[in-house]
């Protein structure tokens, strides 16, 4: 379960996030829309905990714990994930390799024995089948001449293999065409389950037709500013973000 | 000013020595040579190793020379003047005068090089878990302590042993060869070491001979006050092939340490030489005192036509570095490689990279080079590559690449190429990067710590290079890079 209670976020002398709060519970599936600038990448990023921006007041909690003094890779261990909006190159290093490093550094913080190499390898081959992710691919440098759709494969492998409680998805329909949209999209349905939060934030209510979330919000100005359905999608789908940006412009 | 990265390089900061794990010193009694240089202590160390009349001569006159010559000042690196009287020249081990078996070296001394992790008993390696053998000469301040698995060469015909014990018994050889590849003129710090060297190893492969194992020197500098000169001459007869390889540490030290070596390969027809080099001296504390200085001529002459000869080298130490292994391509369709990882952090200041000369036809070479700056080191690559006008077809290609891991450190790249050759063709290729914010904090993201991600990262960036030195070096490699970027481990 993920909450946000009372979120202000500044970068600089400027205040992005003005008091958000937002409950995703446990197996359910939380869209936030919004129009650009808004501070959506800042909630993620917020979550995830980049340097670079002040929390001024409020609170964050996954599983009832307030993670806001945890450093990122601490935050990773205690179950969160954040699939990147424009995953990383690192070059170099082989996906493989990456993906071992990843696992382990996760097990252990939380105490668990290390993957061996034979182990890690079946696990990590069953989990790529399923979204189409090549052997060649893993044996590539990470993210390295990726295709923006193999990109944002790689980003729901990791999350397969993680296995977080909460995941955020950062406009991870950006960049896809159709058919890399229907991949990526199955590949996160399979994760849904009563234990996971999951938080899709996105522009555009095309990417909630694959993924159907069970609640929709709508961001704008630092706070949410309307909560709803699915059927709240469709109306922004149709109005756009007019109501919501009044007194903005100005 | 993010943070995160701020975090790293406050981590990278405290790398320094406090981390430096062979920083012990060895309480043993040596023999040392009155403070100061001279002719006569030229003499006195010549007669140490009871070397002939000519070598002594050799020295001599390089001792001669090397007062005519000025310390070089062009590169970029910044140190007191050094004073020349106030260092020993010459120290030795009391005990060992001149150990015959490993059961005549001090047994200190045998514990020194365990510490080390340096196995110097044979059957040790042998029942162990090591599944391939390495020789090892370990040079202790100025003499070679222990070569093991002498007979074991010999029966190939491999020639592995002191210097000071070649000058005895293959003194035709030595004679041939030492000084035909680094001149006793060549340079300031060359020559000064030609005057006083003090040991170092000696191979000779003959022809035609695989070497059966890799061949290893260790240096060890232990004695206060004291400059380590080796030096080393490796032949590779028409046909043969070897691979070396050379590791250093040194015990902390307040006052800086002196290390003037010299290297000399010589490839003939169709040979190949393989030399690789993890270089671990002590590279001072973290306001920047103590640390050697590492001012070191290595060169190889491809002698022979179709010779091959590969340099690979990973610095992590010393406080300073002034290294040039370079390849004279003198054979027709001869090789000349230089791969290098060259890391500095806390106040190391680094002026490393190679010259390939190239002289023959068809002559081809390689440059592959990787700085890594941090804290506030400053870390420049200086190469030269040039064409003889009877170098026809000479190819090159260079590579140079720098990372730099927080604000107050540089990185500098001074290439210098020279062609009188039109058919020569030499490509130069550098970028300069930083570990971004964003790399480290998508690593991060997914659980790794501020130091897993940034090893991580450097690790993919130094991989061409990694790959060129024998595995297990190369596992070790990668740890003493980690070790020297991150300070986690002591």
């Amino acid at each position: 379960m993920l909450e946000i209670r009372n979120l202000h976020v500044s970068v600089g002398d400027r205040e992005i996030l003005k008091g958000l709060t937002l409950t995703v519970k446990d197996g359910e599936v939380a869209a936030i829309m919004g129009p650009n600038g808004t501070g959506k990448s800042t909630l993620s990023y917020v979550i995830a905990g980049r340097e670079g921006y002040e929390v001024t007041q409020g609170e964050v909690l996954i599983n009832g714990e307030n993670i806001l003094d945890l450093a990122p890779h601490e935050r990773a261990a205690r179950g969160l994930f954040l699939a990147f909006q424009y995953p990383v190159e690192i070059p170099g290093v082989a996906t493989m390799q990456f993906l071992k490093a990843m696992l382990n550094a996760q097990r252990r913080a939380r105490g668990e024995p290390e993957l061996q190499t034979p182990d890690l390898m079946k696990l990590v081959r069953e989990a790529a089948a399923k979204l189409g992710v090549s052997q060649e691919m893993l044996r590539r440098p990470l993210n390295s001449g990726f295709s923006g759709g193999e990109k944002k494969r790689m980003e729901i492998l990791q999350m397969a293999l993680l296995e977080p409680s909460v995941g955020i998805l950062d406009e991870t329909d950006s960049g896809l065409d159709i058919d890399a949209l229907r991949v990526v999209s199955d590949g996160v349905n399979s994760l849904r389950s009563p234990q996971r939060s999951f938080l899709v934030i996105t522009h555009y209510q095309r990417l909630l037709d694959y993924i159907r979330p069970d609640s929709v919000h709508v961001m704008a100005q630092g706070v949410i500013q309307r909560s709803g359905g699915p059927e709240l999608a469709l109306e922004l789908e149709k109005n756009g973000y007019r109501d919501y940006l009044a007194g903005e412009a100005a | 000013m993010m943070a995160a990265r701020q975090e790293t390089v406050a981590r990278v900061e405290a790398i320094d020595v406090d981390a430096y794990k062979y920083g012990f010193t060895t309480d043993i009694e040596s023999e040392k040579a009155p403070k100061g240089l001279g002719e006569d202590i030229v003499r006195f160390i010549s007669a140490k190793k009871n070397e002939p009349e000519w070598l002594t001569q050799w020295r001599l006159e390089a001792y001669r020379r090397w007062l005519t010559m000025r310390e070089p000042d062009w590169a970029r690196v910044h140190y007191p003047p050094i004073d020349y009287q106030d260092l020993y020249y010459y120290a030795a081990p009391k005990s060992t005068p001149g150990p015959k078996t490993l059961d005549d070296v001090d047994p200190e001394l045998l514990r020194t090089y365990e510490k080390l992790g340096i196995p110097l008993r044979e059957q040790e390696i042998l029942a162990g878990v090591e599944t391939r053998k390495i020789a090892v000469d370990a040079v202790f301040d100025s003499v070679s302590v222990a070569t093991t698995f002498k007979e074991e060469l010999a029966k190939a015909g491999v020639i592995f042993c002191p210097i000071s014990e070649a000058v005895q018994t293959h003194p035709e050889l030595v004679r041939q060869y030492l000084g035909s590849v680094v001149p006793v003129t060549d340079n300031f710090f060359a020559t000064l070491n030609s005057a006083v060297y003090s040991d170092g190893s000696f191979v000779y492969v003959p022809k035609g001979v695989r070497c059966p194992m890799e061949l290893s020197t260790y240096f060890r500098i232990n004695e206060q006050k004291t400059g380590q000169f080796e030096r080393t001459l490796i032949i590779a007869d028409a046909g043969s092939y070897v691979s070396y390889l050379e590791g250093c540490t040194a015990p902390k030290r307040d006052e800086n340490q002196l290390h003037a070596a010299v290297v000399e390969l010589v490839a003939l027809d169709d040979a190949e030489i393989k030399y690789s080099t993890v270089q671990n001296w002590y590279p001072g504390d973290s306001s920047g005192r103590g640390g050697i200085y590492n001012f070191v001529t290595k060169r190889g002459d491809c002698r022979g036509r179709n010779s091959h000869i590969s340099w690979t080298q990973v610095e992590t130490g010393s406080a300073i570095t002034w290294k040039y292994p370079s390849c004279i391509l003198r054979g027709d369709n001869s090789q000349g490689e230089f791969y290098s990882i060259a890391v500095s952090n806390g106040h190391q200041q680094v002026d490393s990279g190679t010259k390939m000369i190239h002289l023959g036809r068809n002559t081809k070479s390689r440059i592959v080079s990787k700085g890594i700056s941090a804290g506030k080191s400053q870390n420049t690559y200086r190469g030269q590559v040039s064409a003889h006008r009877r170098a026809d077809n000479a190819r090159n290609y260079t590579q140079c690449d720098s990372l730099l891991i927080g604000h107050d450190c540089g990185a500098h790249t001074v290439p210098y190429i020279e062609s009188k050759n039109t058919s020569a063709q030499f490509e130069h290729e550098a970028t300069t990067s930083k570990i971004s914010e964003d790399q480290l904090f998508y690593a991060m993201q997914r659980g790794l710590t501020a130091e897993e991600a940034t090893a991580l990262i450097v690790n993919g960036f130094v991989r061409d290079v990694l790959q060129q030195l024998p595995m297990e070096f190369a596992v070790e490699a990668q740890k003493l890079i980690s070790i020297s970027l991150e300070g986690s481990v002591g």
